[in-house]
Parts: C-alpha cells; sequence; structure tokens
C-alpha cells in the first residue's frame, strides 16, 4: 500500500469511524455529565436587528442543504429519476445552489458581526470561531464543487450514497471516493470534521430542537409526591419500592 | 373541583415608602453574578413611569401575555406556531438596552493613578465589554420622576386618560406619583410556562411556585417575550432564563423571602390561597370586564367542608389548609376585597396582590387663606407667602374620590382592566377605615359619621379594626403565615426511609468523610 492509499484509507475508512465515534460518546456525555450546556448561546439579547439578517438566512440555508444531501442518501433512486428530466435536474441545482450562496454570505456576515461588536465578542468562544470558520469552508468548497462538477445532485445519488451506506453497514467501500476531484474530497472530510466537532461546539444545540412543545398541553404542572396517594394511609412507607437497600 | 394551594402574596401600596430594600435584599442573594447584574428579580418603580423594562406594559412593543380568542386565550408573541417559526430569530424580544447595560468603575484607578495635576477619576465600564461607556439608563433610573417629560408622561397607563386629565394630573401642584413593587406574579396561568418550547418552565403543584429548570431550559428566550410582566430575564453568560424563585428554599424551611423578610414598611403579605385549578381556562378567557371577579370566584373559602374534603382528596395536608384559613392574603383578597391583581387583562390570573394606595388619590392642594397665621408667627421665621394647603382632611368622604389627584382611571388601567368601580370600592374601605379609627382614637369624627362610612363601603366596625390591625400592628408571623412544605413526605414517596431508620451510628461504614481533605 503506497502512501497515498494509505492517508486515503485514513481519510475516509477510518476518520469518518472516528468522528462518528466521538460524536456519539461525546454527546451522550455532554448531555448526561453537563445538561446545563447542551444549548447554544444566544446573543440576540445584546444585538438583535443586525442579527436577524444573518441568522435566519443561515438557518434556513444549512436545513435546506442538509435535507437536500440527507434525501439523495436516503432515496438515490428517486433522486436520479428525478433528474432524468433537464429542466428539473436544473431547478434542482439552482434552488440547491441559491440556498448555498445564501448561507455563505449570511455566514460571512454572521462572522463580521461577531468581530466588530465588541458586545458579542465578550461572548464569543474560541469554539465559536472554529466551527465557523470550519462552516465558512466547508459551505465554500459545497459551492465550488456546484459550480465546477455539475450535477452534483446526480452523482452523489450514485456515488457517495453507496459509500456512506458501505460505511454504516461497516463493509467501507471507497473505490468511487478515491477517484473524485480534491474540492470534493476537502468537502467529505469537512463534513465528517463538522460531525467530529458536534459535541465540543454549540452545534449541539440542534440535537435538542424543540420539537416536543408541538405535542405538549401549554400549561405543565410537576408534583413532588404522588397527591392522590399522599394522603391515603396505605401509601405511607411502601407505595415506592426500596430503591435505596 | 379540583382544589390546589397557591403561595400568593398582597402589597400594600399606601405602606411603600420606595426605599428599595426589598430589591437589594433579592439582588444580594440570588442576581449579583456575571450576565445576572442587570436582572432585577424584585423591582420598584415609580407610577406614573415608564418601568423595567421600558415601557414593560405595552403589549404592542413586547407583545406579551394572552389575548382572547373566540372562545379560549392564546399567547400573543409566543405559542406553538409563533415560537417555533421563530425560533432562529425572535422578533418581539426585548434587549438588554431595554432594561439597562449594566456598569461598574473602575475604582483601582483612584489609589492607583500616577501623581498628575489632575484628581484621579473611576471611569464607568460596561459590566458586559469590560469597556469605558457613557451610562444612558441604570436601575431605578425613572425613580420619584413623575411629572418628566420622558418618564412620567409616557406611561402607557396614561392612554385610559384624556389629553385634558394628564396635563391636569401633572400640574406641578397636584402632582403625586407612588412606588409599585414588582416580583414575579406566580400566575395560575403562566405564560411562560406555556411559551417555552423545552418545557424547562413548571408550576409546582404543591405551592404554585413558577421555576425555570436550568438544565433543561436551551435558552430559546421565549418566556422572556410571553412573559407580560416581564418577569423572566435571559443571563446573556450561561444563555438561559432566570426569574424570581419566591426564595424557594427559604419558605421550605419557614422562612419568609429575602424582599418580603427585609421590607422595611411592611407592606408584604403572604400566605397560601385555595384555588379551584378546574376553571382556570374559563377565568382567563372570560370578558375584560369579569377578569377581576371571576378570579376572585375561583379562590376558595378554606372553611367551606366542601372544599376542606376536596383538598384532602387532592393531597393537601392538613397544615396547609390550617395555613389557608389563617392566610393574611386570603382576608386582604377574598374576605375584605381590599386587594386588586396588577394588569388582570394580561389573562395569566396573577396571585400577587395590591391593595391600590389611598393617599395619593386623596390628598389634594387646595388655595386657602394664610394671612391669620402668618400674624401669628415670629419675625423672624421663615415665611412662605404662599395660599396652598396640602389637605387630607377626610369630611368629604366620598365626594371627593371622583375629583381625585390621581385620576381614577389611571388606578383602574393598572389593577382592573379599566373598570374604575372596582378600584373605588377598595378605596372607599381604606378611607372608612380611616374615618373610623379616626373616630375611634382622635375623636373628632363623630360615632354617626364614622357609621356612614363603614356603611357605606360595606364593612362593620369588627372588620374594620382587623383591617386595621393587620394593616399597622401586624406581627410577622401574622404578615407571612408559612405553610409546611412536607418534603419528608415527597422524599417517602420516592424512597423507602424505613430503610435507613436505625443505620446511623451502627453498623458498618464505607468510608467516613474527614475535614479537610
Amino acid at each position: 500500500m503506497s502512501t497515498v492509499d494509505l492517508f486515503n484509507a485514513f481519510l475516509f475508512i477510518a476518520y469518518p469511524y472516528i468522528a462518528g465515534f466521538v460524536f456519539l460518546l461525546g454527546t451522550i456525555y455532554r448531555y448526561r455529565e453537563t445538561g446545563f450546556k447542551v444549548s447554544s448561546l444566544s446573543s440576540q439579547f445584546l444585538e438583535g436587528d443586525a442579527l436577524f439578517w444573518g441568522i435566519v438566512p443561515f438557518h434556513i440555508g444549512l436545513l435546506v442543504l442538509f435535507f437536500g444531501h440527507l434525501s439523495a442518501f436516503l432515496f438515490p433512486q428517486l433522486t436520479l429519476a428525478w433528474n432524468a428530466e433537464p429542466l428539473r435536474l436544473i431547478i434542482l441545482e439552482s434552488t440547491g445552489f441559491i440556498f448555498a450562496v445564501s448561507t455563505l454570505f449570511s455566514l460571512i456576515f454572521l462572522l463580521y458581526r461577531r468581530l466588530t461588536n465588541p458586545r458579542i465578542r465578550a461572548v464569543t468562544t474560541t469554539m465559536d470561531y472554529v466551527i465557523e470558520l470550519l462552516l465558512l469552508v466547508q459551505v465554500f468548497f459545497g459551492c465550488w464543487v456546484a459550480v465546477a462538477f455539475r450535477w452534483g445532485s446526480s452523482w452523489f445519488a450514485a456515488d457517495l450514497t453507496p459509500y456512506l451506506w458501505s460505511l454504516l453497514t461497516f463493509t467501507p467501500d471507497t473505490t468511487a471516493v478515491y477517484a473524485l476531484p480534491w474540492q470534493i474530497k476537502v468537502h467529505i472530510v469537512g463534513a465528517f470534521t463538522i460531525l467530529l466537532m458536534v459535541p465540543f461546539t454549540r452545534l449541539i444545540h440542534f440535537l435538542v430542537a424543540p420539537l416536543h412543545y408541538i405535542f405538549r398541553p401549554y400549561q405543565q404542572v410537576m408534583w413532588n409526591w404522588d397527591r392522590k396517594g399522599i394522603r391515603d394511609p396505605r401509601t405511607a412507607w411502601s407505595a415506592a419500592r426500596p430503591k435505596n437497600n | 373541583m379540583d382544589v390546589r394551594s397557591q403561595v400568593s402574596m398582597v402589597f400594600h401600596l399606601d405602606k411603600c415608602i420606595g426605599c428599595h430594600t426589598c430589591s437589594i435584599a433579592c439582588k444580594n442573594i440570588w442576581t449579583d453574578r456575571k450576565g445576572a447584574e442587570y436582572m432585577w428579580w424584585n423591582n420598584v418603580e415609580t407610577k406614573p413611569g415608564t418601568g423595567y423594562p421600558t415601557k414593560w406594559e405595552d403589549q404592542r412593543i413586547y407583545k406579551g401575555g394572552w389575548e382572547r380568542t373566540g372562545d379560549g386565550v392564546a399567547l400573543k408573541g409566543a405559542g406553538k406556531r409563533r415560537g417555533l417559526t421563530n425560533i432562529f430569530h425572535n422578533p418581539n424580544l426585548p434587549v438588554i438596552d431595554d432594561y439597562y447595560e449594566p456598569f461598574t468603575y473602575k475604582y483601582l484607578d483612584l489609589i492607583e493613578s500616577p501623581a498628575g495635576d489632575d484628581q484621579p477619576t473611576a471611569r464607568p465600564i460596561s459590566m458586559i465589554t469590560g469597556e469605558p461607556m457613557d451610562i444612558k439608563m441604570g436601575p431605578n433610573w425613572d425613580d420619584d420622576l413623575s411629572g418628566t417629560p420622558d418618564y412620567a408622561r409616557n406611561d402607557p397607563n396614561l392612554e385610559a386618560l384624556s389629553p385634558a386629565e394628564r396635563e391636569a394630573m401633572f400640574q406641578l401642584e397636584r402632582m403625586a406619583f407612588f412606588y409599585l413593587p414588582r416580583i414575579c406574579n406566580h400566575c395560575l396561568n403562566p405564560a411562560c410556562v406555556a411559551s417555552c418550547p423545552s418545557g424547562a418552565i413548571y408550576k409546582r403543584g404543591e405551592d404554585g411556585i413558577v421555576l425555570i429548570n436550568q438544565e433543561v431550559c436551551r435558552g430559546w428566550r421565549m418566556c422572556v417575550t410571553a412573559c407580560p410582566y416581564k418577569k423572566s430575564y435571559y443571563n446573556w453568560a450561561t444563555g438561559k432564563s432566570e426569574k424570581c424563585i419566591l426564595c424557594y428554599p427559604r419558605l421550605e424551611a419557614g422562612y419568609a423571602p429575602a424582599c418580603m423578610h427585609s421590607c422595611v414598611g411592611r407592606i408584604r403579605y403572604l400566605g397560601v390561597m385555595l384555588y379551584d385549578a378546574e376553571r382556570i381556562e374559563r377565568v382567563a378567557s372570560s370578558p375584560t370586564e369579569d377578569l377581576v371577579e371571576n378570579q376572585l370566584g375561583m379562590i376558595l373559602d378554606p372553611f367551606d367542608p366542601e372544599v376542606i374534603l376536596a383538598a384532602k382528596a387532592n393531597g393537601i395536608a392538613d397544615s396547609t389548609i390550617h395555613a389557608a384559613q389563617n392566610s393574611p392574603t386570603y382576608k386582604f383578597v377574598k374576605k375584605w376585597k381590599l386587594a386588586l391583581p396588577l394588569h388582570p387583562e394580561f389573562r395569566t390570573l396573577p396571585m400577587l396582590f395590591y391593595v391600590p394606595p389611598l393617599l395619593p388619590v386623596m390628598a389634594s392642594v387646595k388655595p386657602v387663606d394664610n394671612e391669620q397665621q402668618a400674624e401669628k408667627m415670629h419675625e423672624i421665621a421663615k415665611y412662605w407667602p404662599d395660599n396652598w394647603l396640602y389637605d387630607t382632611s377626610t369630611k368629604d368622604l366620598w365626594g371627593t374620590l371622583d375629583q381625585v389627584r390621581m385620576p381614577l382611571k389611571y388606578m383602574a388601567s393598572l389593577f382592573s382592566a379599566g373598570d374604575t368601580e372596582q378600584v373605588k370600592d377598595r378605596l372607599k374601605k381604606l378611607m372608612a377605615v380611616r374615618v373610623h379609627r379616626r373616630h375611634t382614637t382622635v375623636g373628632d369624627i363623630d360615632a354617626e359619621q364614622a357609621q356612614r362610612a363603614l356603611f357605606e363601603a360595606d364593612l362593620t366596625a369588627e372588620l374594620a379594626d382587623e383591617i386595621y390591625y393587620l394593616t399597622s400592628l401586624a406581627k410577622f408571623n401574622d404578615r407571612f403565615v408559612i405553610p409546611a412544605a412536607h418534603r419528608e413526605q415527597a422524599i417517602e414517596m420516592l424512597e423507602f426511609a424505613g430503610d435507613v431508620k436505625g443505620s446511623t451510628g451502627f453498623g458498618f461504614k464505607s468510608g467516613s468523610a474527614t475535614r479537610g481533605s
């Protein structure tokens, strides 16, 4: 095995597993041990008006891109079938590209706001800069790939989906990946790096998106004790199974 | 009937001297931390004034509280649809400048500056950035500033008055103000709880205290918008929201909350009230004019055998029922009908009630002839040739209530969603107690007049004396009737306490704590 092969094997076989492993263990550890920290520090309270123009297109753009990649990963045949018609292909690709560019620009704007507003700088950690730059590089390469190597939605479904599935089923098959241009390789490694960084950065907040809010009643009352049983003489001493013996 | 117990509060505004001791007691214990410097879980506002945060009462700006929608109520600026669609950027979130930017001074410069021609100064620096700053606003920035164009005249409650009435109110000779101390109302229909996407905010079943679980809070900041009283605060350093906890660790140990314990004017009362939780939604969505009456209606009589039975069935302890029967808040709110909730139109059913202030309302300035009085003075006595008298006489009884200095409409905008009769009713009673006590102690009001005052206010001499006692003479244990927390029972529900019985001092020990290790 040549050095290049070894390097490729590390980047596209070992590294994804390391990233996934760290992501899984790290998030579980962070959630269980430091539940207080499982959120993203909002700076809207310190500066709200400029934030709107960055944070909204950023989040919407990123969500569209994420679900775009996810659908090509989950439904490759459907994606290919959709792209069979040139018009539909162009609609899909240009939609993705518009959101990518808006994400890119809003990221630059958010970084600018963070660097120039002294109040925001006061609540910024090194990891905030790290993850912001990482996302910036990732989206930049994504845009580059979209322009230079058309049509990504089709070859992603044809080449990368089998690769990702092979990783998931622990039978790594990297033949298609090795042949890809370096820009795409950077984009792939970047994706795993972001996954790796989730437990160490504010990115963790996407895992606690409050979707359960939709299903819960508005008012919440919590009781320290079982109020229906507490005055019942039969409840005393024995309602709960002894836990401390 | 779903009987629950609620720790409720009454603030007697006639007794508040605006000293801010409550705010300091609270600040020293709870909010003297990074990110919390700007928070005043307890604050005292001057009314008329814009308050803290600026104009918090104007829900066209802050979109707090509930609004009526057909047959029910919905959150004005939060809720499931609005909250989740605005999750990236909440358009109705106040920013720190609506409160004030916290600051300190570079005191060290005073002693460490090199010798020079000028006195060293301690420059103000921001507690967020650490940079020098110009102070634009601070805690109690509008303290005692009634009549000022920037503060008093921007009071949202003045919208209830005509321009002429407003002008009359701010005439120099008639100008008055009073203090409005505010803490979390620990509402029965809390908007903060309903707005929390994470489900971190909850109402404690046993005593109704509303709390934010800091481990579950993810900092979506919807509660800050939803609370119409702006009593949920975002900590910009930790990224979590915080609010008044009614000093529950003190309450559970039988102490009064720090703000109440330290109150110099002894204006604060705390006690348990039993209420019917089944009626919460119905009462919260009642027509605006019925809100006060309906809220008082859902507070149950703790002496009613049926209520006691239902309370016991719901697991409420005998000691709590006993505390409800002795509760000073029940007396003020329900028995004597002397207290009103603050801004009931926000529909959160607040459980902090206020006895509206009589003094700024009743006292008037009358033109009088001071010539005769002046002639009696020694020639070196300082003498102002004015003809005004600050008149607090009670001769006119209700005649003056309609031409008072602080218009009733203003008071009604604060305490009864615009219903002046409710406020008038309370003020009449306060006045009658005064007249009655004046008759008893000073004797310059005859018995017939005192009787008439009591009769018109729907009081008896005994009730008036009771009110007088709890208002003026009440001792610590009369003002704070704190129910036992019964945490021992809560623990027994979770684990078998019998297992530990007898283990202390006997048997085996695995490891032991040593000092200093």
